[in-house]
């Protein structure tokens, strides 16, 4: 179990280590220079000259991606080139509010999808598993960012019940509450979904079980049966598949983030792409 | 019964699947004859009616620039069903030939394929995305370039896996031992015996690969205007959702449409053909 769980953790440092040189070869490949982009195009060699010394850009490409990861080993993420901050800094703060918004979002597929799975599964092949089941492979299908979209219009623009953009004030709980909800529904009705269908197959599968039928012959109460009894078996695989989702949600926010702002290079060189001044001079 | 009576039969059988086959074909049609269906020329300014509400002109209203949201919405089909249908095929065939590499070749090219499906998986779609867009430009072929990139990986591992577990089959064994080449044992004999529940993984992307299109387009770094794909009409509509809320329903509305009908026949397709590969009940 040791050895696996040190054979996992190499592999990642390995993926991250080859997803950074990746990145350092695409800033490389871009046909733009980063030191153009950043002091626009009335910048004379001197200052790009200058500029690339500053940031490292002159060294050899292998001592660029050493000195980053030897930083970065050290905790250090390096400075973002536009706010002059630490780029930890903005990371991390960020990172509370992502993690806020994930656990709200999956904190309430759960609180909706088990019930709705274990219903399901004490209820099979009637018509209302039958609608649970149309349902939950609806919520899976269905683009999370068109179930915003219509929410934002339904809740924040027709009804104006709920506040439509922002994080609300710090401090003030119950106006950031309310900022969140929007959000919140949007990333976890897909999850509804999963969880539902995940619940009603593990359970399924546990009230057939010999000693659910031997709970049955001693005449306990079905709800007993099904949520002190099956429910602790059946919600195995759930809590498995959650961990798993949970730190995706969260790595690929964490990694985006960190990306963003460490690559401000590449997102920038995005807006020159689009700025005919600066695409003419690539 | 022969065989396509008895598929369509079953498929009729379940309300569900059938549901999904005319939400797919409503789809595929309005690709199809996207240039017969549409009202208005999707790309025609009509300054003077710029955000006019849904009437009998104009079915869906009109966005910002005057232009017609139905004929937009009605060409968008043509983006999204051929973005599908590339990217599934590239997927499918990269997947195929670098998954049974991994599974049948020497021990460090599966390691070293292995390495570049975990790395390319572990980058999330939309950094991928904003990369990829600085080296070529937005553009369809980088939409198709991104999903291609992050989807193949999938096909890959499982390609690999199931290449490994028949490879120690008896009847591979004596083909080897009989003297074939790898082009042989992988073309003749594993390939036949992956690719059915291959297409059923794929077939079930299809919305998956849709929904990536939809909202890399939404986000600006998809489809440039004036193509009309639908999350670029819902990006157009996002602007003005407080006085003009119609071009996001309406949007937004292909989309579900699209994504609903090709998981519900891919649900059923999966039932009907490989009840193995359902993992509950």
């Amino acid at each position: 179990m040791l050895f696996y769980l040190l054979k996992r953790i190499g592999l990642a440092v390995v993926i991250v280590v080859v997803a950074v040189i990746l990145l350092y070869s695409m800033i490389h490949i871009v046909p733009g220079d980063p030191a153009s982009v950043i002091l626009g195009p009335r910048a004379t060699p001197e200052m790009k000259q200058e500029l690339h010394e500053l940031m490292g850009l002159d060294r050899p490409f292998v001592v660029q991606v050493a000195s980053f990861l030897g930083k970065v080993a050290r905790g250090n993420l390096g400075m973002d080139f536009f706010s002059q901050r630490p780029v930890a800094q903005i990371v991390f703060k960020q990172l509370d509010e992502t993690l806020v918004l994930v656990l709200a979002s999956i904190g309430w597929a759960i609180l909706l999808g088990i019930p709705l799975g274990c219903y399901s599964a004490v209820f099979r092949n009637t018509f209302s598993d039958k609608l649970v089941g149309i349902f939950s492979i609806g919520v899976i299908a269905v683009p999370s960012f068109v179930v915003a979209l219509y929410s934002l219009l339904f809740f924040a623009v027709t009804l104006k019940w709920l506040p439509a953009i922002g994080a609300g004030e710090p401090g003030q709980y119950m106006d950031q509450l309310r900022h969140l909800i929007l959000p919140a529904f949007a990333i976890g009705l897909g999850w509804v979904g999963y969880i539902a269908r995940l619940v009603r197959a593990s359970m399924l599968e546990v009230l057939n079980e010999n000693h659910i039928r031997r709970a049955r012959a001693f005449g306990l109460p079905e709800h007993m049966i099904v949520f002190q009894y099956a429910l602790k078996l059946a919600i195995l695989p759930t809590v498995t598949l959650l961990g798993t989702g949970i730190g995706r949600l969260i790595s690929s926010a964490l990694v985006s983030t960190v990306l963003f702002v460490l690559s401000t290079t590449i997102s920038d060189s995005i807006n020159a792409m689009l700025d005919p001044r600066v695409r003419e001079r690539l | 019964m022969n065989w396509t009576k008895q598929f369509f039969y079953r498929l009729y059988r379940e309300p569900m699947g059938f549901f999904g086959m005319i939400l797919v074909a409503l789809v595929i049609v309005s690709a199809l004859l996207a240039p017969f269906l549409t009202t208005h020329d999707h790309n025609a300014l009509d300054i003077a009616n710029r955000l006019a509400g849904p009437s009998a002109d104009h079915w869906m209203g009109t966005d910002q620039l005057g232009r017609d949201v139905f004929s937009r919405v009605v060409m968008g089909s043509r983006i999204a069903v051929w973005v599908a249908l590339v990217t599934v095929a590239m997927s499918l065939g990269i997947g195929l030939v670098l998954g049974m590499m991994a599974g049948y070749g020497p021990k460090w090219l599966d390691a070293a394929l292995l390495l570049l499906f975990d790395t390319l998986r572990s980058f999330p779609t939309i950094m991928f995305a904003l990369a990829l867009v600085t080296v070529f430009g937005p553009s369809l072929q980088t939409v198709i370039i991104v999903i291609v990139a992050t989807t193949f990986p999938v096909y890959g591992r499982m390609v690999r896996t199931q290449t490994q577990a028949l490879c120690n089959n008896e009847f591979i064994v004596a083909e080897e031992a009989m003297g074939a080449g790898m082009m042989r044992v992988l073309g003749i004999h594993i390939l036949p015996n992956i690719i059915g529940p291959l297409f059923i993984v794929a077939s079930m992307d299809i919305p998956v690969v849709i929904t990536i299109e939809a909202g890399l387009s939404f986000l600006g770094v998809g489809v440039r205007p004036p193509t009309p794909s639908w999350g670029s009409i819902l990006n157009d509509g996002y602007a003005y959702i407080r006085n003009t809320p119609w071009i996001i329903i309406f949007g937004g509305l292909p989309l579900i449409v699209t994504t609903l009908g090709f998981t519900f026949l891919g649900e059923s397709l999966r039932d009907i053909f490989d009840p193995k590969l359902r993992k509950d009940l």
